[in-house]
């Protein structure tokens, strides 16, 4: 671990309505680390994505990436700057074929500047780095499954179609919101590998995640969010053993 | 009993015409350019088909003017998401502006035309700036609100002619150039835009639709195309209105008239939304309907609303989007 930070939240505070959905949350994540925040149902996890990420303006507080101060710039700068991000409702753009739907990333000035392919040609280019992107995220390629309408993929297919869109930016960060959920055993499985073939390319992944025991197969370090609150922070197993996260889930009594 | 299922099958000629085998052989060719050569043709032919009743060919040209508004109506709608119920904005905008071009700096019919189209998609996209950055229902108001309210200003203030409109605007100088002056656009604009939506830029626009925040999450400002978006959009409502605006040699609160904005909508409805080309036919088959039902009178709203009805519920898809089944597809039943 290098040790630099890549990014920086400070002090991070949003409320909806009488709601406080984020507290004061500050926490540090280093380049090419898997970092995890974890949390009961509500406890803010994709409202600090949210911030972070720009959909949403927070209230109080300071995000850094490379220490450059990018509290509430529009989503699109930030993603510009590398910073990507999954969504926890997955939804490709269904009326496009699955190789077509990296179009979109792959058509932003980042991909294109950063992409190494000409640019400015004509379907030829783009569609090649499309299918080999998908093909690294695990689409067979000699399959239809590439060339078929977003929408009629199965689950497994539509959360890595998620990553590809992410990857496509060539980013520096991924948040990943839930990637696990709602996959099979086996799929899980499919995903971990990808996981950490993208740390080893140097990326640096936040993943929020319900599904702890493949989260800790990953993790460097994870974080612990309740009731807008950051309860607890380091080593997974640590983190797991924390009274006050055991609350967290279990309760009270179940302690 | 025996249950009876349809089942859709692609003609085989179909599959055989993707990809670099549709140039194999004069068969595959037909197939795939025969239907779009026949609808060329068949536009392009209008004028002189119509040549025996003059009276008709003036229609000709207001149904391509009206399938122009509503091609600009699927554009934004199927392919960027955006429902613009105001048609009669871009039109009117459009007949505006060629009418004070022509009249007031009596500029000629060939630069008063293309200086609307440009100035007056300009001027629709800076008055609907408001609403893009937003989602949700705001644009679809505030289009179905601004024709109303330039007709209103336009009234109340007296300018530009007021209520009886800004009249002796040059006219074509032969009925053939007035013809081909709606259909060559026309057709120019159909198959752009067609070709438009399926470049790589096209797929950015299409990708707004389905889901914005990933396209914003992927690092474009979606605000940004969708001010693109409704420019192109205007840029061929504004040339349909200040087309009409010469036909007509007069430019009057009804091009901000209700019609403009409905009428291509329900063309996109008859013709099947998404498919660009069934705008057109919606169009051709409504605008001369409404021509043949002014014999009826009062009763022509009547019939025109069960005609469309009828159309809703019994071919809710869309001609265009049945006819293309049809041709590559062929059914049959099978046991379930």
């Amino acid at each position: 671990m290098s040790g630099e930070a890549i990014l920086s939240v400070s002090k991070l505070s949003k409320s909806f309505g009488g709601l406080r959905a984020l507290v004061d949350v500050s926490f540090e994540v280093k380049r090419g680390e898997i970092f995890g925040i974890i949390g009961p149902n509500g406890s803010g996890k994709t409202t600090l994505i949210n911030c972070i990420t720009g959909f949403l303006k927070p209230d109080g507080g300071k995000v850094y990436f490379k220490e450059k101060d990018i509290t509430g710039l529009k989503p699109h700068k930030i993603s510009q700057m590398g910073i990507a991000r999954t969504f926890q409702i997955m939804r490709p753009y269904y009326s496009l074929p699955a190789y077509k739907n990296l179009i979109i990333p792959l058509w932003s000035p980042r991909a294109k500047r950063l992409g190494g392919w000409r640019g400015g040609g004509r379907h030829g280019d783009r569609d090649t780095v499309a299918v080999d992107i998908l093909e690294e995220i695990g689409f067979e390629r000699d399959s239809r499954v590439p060339y078929k309408l977003a929408s009629t993929l199965p689950t497994g297919y539509q959360k890595r179609l998620e990553l590809a869109r992410c990857i496509a930016l060539r980013p520096e960060i991924i948040f990943c919101d839930e990637v696990f959920s709602g996959l099979s055993m086996s799929e899980v499985a499919g995903m971990i590998p990808l996981i950490e073939k993208m740390k080893m390319e140097g990326i640096t992944l936040i993943m929020v995640e319900h599904r702890l025991r493949e989260l800790f197969k990953v993790a460097d370090r994870v974080m612990a969010l309740n009731f807008g609150e950051k309860i607890a922070e380091g080593d997974p197993r640590e983190v797991i053993e924390d009274r006050r996260v055991r609350e967290a889930y279990l309760g009270r009594e179940g302690v | 009993m025996e249950q009876l299922r349809k089942e859709r099958v692609d003609r085989s000629l179909k599959v055989r015409t993707e990809g670099l085998y549709a140039i194999s052989s004069i068969e595959e060719i037909l197939y795939l350019i025969g239907p779009r050569l026949l609808f060329v043709a068949g536009i392009l032919l209008l004028p002189l088909i119509f040549e025996a009743a003059p009276y008709w060919k003036r229609v000709v040209n207001v149904m391509c003017a009206y399938a122009l508004v509503a091609i600009s109506f699927d554009f934004l709608s199927n392919f960027v998401g955006l429902v613009c119920l105001g048609g009669a904005l871009f039109t009117g905008v459009g007949g505006y502006f060629t009418a004070i071009y022509n009249r007031y700096f009596s500029f000629p019919i060939y630069l008063s035309i293309p200086l609307a189209t440009l100035s007056g998609a300009l001027f629709c996209t800076l008055v609907l700036l408001p609403a893009l950055p937003l989602r949700g229902v705001y644009f679809a108001i505030i289009t179905l609100m601004y024709p109303l309210l330039f007709s209103r200003i336009i009234e109340a203030l007296n300018v530009l002619g007021g209520t009886n409109g800004i009249t002796g605007i040059e006219s074509f100088p032969d009925p053939y150039i007035e013809h081909y002056a709606i259909i060559l656009p026309m057709l120019f604009f159909l198959f752009a835009t067609r070709r438009f939506v399926n470049e790589d830029i096209g797929l950015v626009f299409r990708g707004v639709k389905d889901n914005d925040q990933a396209v914003r999450a992927s690092g474009i400002n979606v605000t940004l195309i969708k001010v693109y978006a409704v420019f192109i959009a205007s840029l061929m409502g504004c040339f349909s209105g200040a087309y009409i605006a010469h036909m007509y040699m007069w430019a009057g609160l009804s091009l901000f008239a209700l019609d403009f904005s409905v009428i291509p909508i329900a063309s996109t409805v008859i013709g099947g939304g998404g498919t660009l080309i069934g705008p057109v036919i919606g169009s051709f088959i409504l605008v001369p309907l409404s021509e043949i039902l002014r014999a009826a009178g009062t009763l022509r709203i009547v019939i025109y609303c069960v005609v469309l009805t009828l159309f809703i519920i019994l071919k809710s898809e869309g001609l265009m989007i049945y006819l293309q089944r049809k041709y590559h597809q062929f059914e049959r039943w099978v046991k379930v």
